[in-house]
Order: C-alpha cells, then structure tokens, then sequence
C-alpha cells in the first residue's frame, strides 16, 4: 500500500538524517529513485520550491514527495512520517534532559556545547549569503584569474540585506515585518524595473 | 501549572504561535531563531532567552529537522506531549497547506518571474535575520577563551573541512566535561556562575 510505503520511507528520513532539513536532501534523492517516485529532474524543483516557500525544508519535500505520489492523503501520511520520530526521540529526550538537569557533568556539556551552535550559526549565515548576495553572472574580467567562476556581488541584495541587518539590531523591528518589507523590496527591484 | 496549561486555549494559543512562525521561516531552522525569539520570549514570555539556546542545541544533535524538532522541544516543555503535538502541528501546518495548493494548482511547477523577485529580495533578510541570531548568540555564549576558540574552530571545522554537525556538538560537550576532570578551578567558575542565573 503506497500510504504505508510513503510513511515508513518518510519516517526513515527523519530517523536518520542529522543536522537539519538540507541533511535530507541525498536520503530523498535515493529513496525517490529506488521507487521510481519523481525523476531527478522533478526532484530538484521541488527542492527549489521547498527552499522558496515557508516552512521547514523536510516538511516542504515530504509533503511534495507525498502528494505527487499519494495525492492529498499522500502529503500527510509522509509529513506525519517524517515528524514522528523527532517527537517520540524528543519524548525519551525530555525526560533525561529534566532528571540531570543539575548534574555538573550536564551543565559542563552544555558549556561546551554553546559556542559550538553559535558557530553553527555564523557558518549557516556564510552558506546562505553565498546564494543570496550573489548573482548568477559570472565576472568576466576575474573569471581568468580563478580556477572557479567568479560570481559578482549583487548590489541590490547587499543593500536590503544590510538595511535588514539594521532595522533588526537597532531598532529591533518584528522580523515577520522585516520580510514582507523585503520581499516588496524584491518585487520594487527586480521586477519593475 | 502544567494542569492549568493543558486547558484547551492554552494549547490552541500555542498552536497559533507555531503556525504564526511555520508560515514565515524561510531558509531552514536557523532562521527561525529570531522569530522564536520575538514570538515565544518577548511577546509570550513562555521560554527564557538562555534557554533557547540549549533547546537549539538539542534540536540540533537529535535526528530530524531542526524546526520540528526545536517546536516539539518548547510545546513538551510547556505542556508535556499533548503541548509538543500542537506546536508541532503549527509549525507543520502552513508548509502542507501551501505545498499542496502549490502541487494541485501548478501541474508542472514554472517558477513565476513575480514570485522569483519576491524571493530576491527575502533571501537578503533571511541572511540578516540569521546574521541577527548570530550576533545575540555570541554576546550571550562567547564569555571566556574557551568559548571563543570552540565557536571560532567550529567555523572552520564547518566551512572549510565539512565536519557533521552532530558530531561537532558531542565534541563541544566533551570538552566540557573534560575541562571538569582536568581543570577543576575553571569548572568551579563555570558552574557557580551557572547557578547564580
């Protein structure tokens, strides 16, 4: 049965990817090949619309993944798939988390633990600025110095971005508010003009 | 108090709050950050700002995505499962609601030359927005060298060697508990400046 088939593919993803929706991606790609669900062609538009659209990643493609080959039904049974077992590790989780939460062993981990999120997080803001800053157009006149094609720093997403990186330190505006400002911004910018 | 907290408003308040944010985090977990903060600490008060970190970090060395997983966290702190079944079914919903009208509408999914403007000009904020999380979070962890050598080597262990993340964090804590056995004076700092807060 294709509900049962999606569940259990979905929630093996969830089970076994670490570090977040983009971990998925290559357990995706196996699993809809293996079954013949979506071409790889199909796949990675979805994977562009998952990005594009609200919502985490891996919920955004098991829905796809779910619907494209099990209808409205499909989308659910694959994102309750891919859900489930972050819950139920979460619930085993919870209650460790609450019966050591004075030990000094625990609260040494999390000393040590701490700065590494933040790093975590300063590296997923690189990744991310890398295909939000800059355009598709390679710099000809840098192409030849480098072994990889150079790609120039868009102007228009660096100004949002930096009056994005103000509104939101100073002056601490509703980050919600933040992005319908930006994609108006973006519709201003590049649509037109 | 968690009894008071199970009553049926409660919950639905809490689902409101998670679709509030699932229906705006674009570009993955992370960015997601200062929305929980705006909507889940300073409007609702219902987590403490230090905590937010720990639920990340959490969120981040268990399986799964980061947003569900950090949603699960915060719903089962607040009100045991039921509470982690409606946070997770807010941030969950917005992303089915719109994905399946994307798929039943669309046959073969063209991206719209309006809505690739749009992006544009989110994924610039969407940067700021983590750059923003990134900011609050070293003022509020980097306290010591110790620190910022782990955030600085976890940088680089990330960017340029591809290191996995789980990984990266079962390290951290390991220096932690390291630094107990080994440097017990620095320990005894760290955990009586703990127990103050």
């Amino acid at each position: 049965m294709i509900y049962l088939k999606l569940f259990w593919e979905f929630a093996l993803i969830g089970l076994f990817s670490f570090g977040g929706g983009y971990a998925m991606i290559p357990m995706l790609q196996k699993t809809v090949s293996e079954y013949g669900w979506l071409t790889a062609e199909q796949l990675s538009r979805i994977i562009v619309i998952a990005e594009m659209t609200p919502g985490p990643i891996a919920v955004n493609a098991a829905t796809f993944v779910g619907y494209n080959t099990g209808g409205f039904l499909g989308g659910i049974v694959a994102t309750l798939g891919v859900a489930l077992p972050s819950m139920l590790i979460i619930f085993l989780v919870s209650r460790l988390f609450i019966k050591y939460k004075s030990h000094p062993d625990k609260i040494m981990a999390f000393y040590g633990i701490r700065p590494v999120i933040t790093g975590m997080v300063i590296a997923a803001s690189f990744v991310i600025a890398k295909t939000a800053l800059f355009t598709e157009k390679t710099v000809a006149v840098f192409s030849g110095l480098f072994k990889e094609p150079v790609h120039a720093v868009s102007i228009g997403a660096v100004v949002i971005m930096v009056l994005a990186l103000i509104v939101q330190l100073r002056y601490k505006i509703n980050p919600i508010l933040t992005l319908l400002l930006g994609g108006a911004a973006g519709f201003i910018v590049y649509y037109v003009f | 108090m968690l009894k008071e907290r199970k009553s049926f408003s409660f919950l639905f308040e809490l689902f409101r709050t998670f679709f509030k944010i699932g229906s705006f985090t674009f570009g993955g977990g992370f960015a997601m950050i200062p929305l929980i903060e705006k909507e889940v600490i300073d409007k609702k008060g219902w987590v403490k700002k230090d905590e937010i970190i720990d639920i990340f970090a959490a969120s981040q060395t268990i399986p799964g995505a980061i947003a569900i997983n950090a949603s699960t966290f915060i719903g089962y702190k607040l009100a045991g499962r039921i509470g982690a079944i409606f946070a997770t079914a807010g941030i969950v919903l917005p992303s089915v609601i719109i994905i399946t009208l994307i798929a039943s509408l669309f046959t073969n999914v063209e991206i719209n030359p309006l809505i690739d403007a749009v992006f544009k000009g989110i994924q610039p904020v969407i940067v700021a927005l983590i750059v923003t999380a990134a900011v609050r979070m070293w003022k509020r962890t980097i306290n010591d060298t110790v620190g910022l050598l782990i955030a600085v080597a976890t940088v680089l262990l990330l960017t340029v060697f591809h290191v996995n993340a789980p990984l990266l964090i079962f390290s951290g804590a390991l220096v932690g508990i390291v630094i107990r056995r080994l440097f017990p004076d620095k320990a005894k700092k760290v955990l009586g400046k703990e127990r103050d807060q």
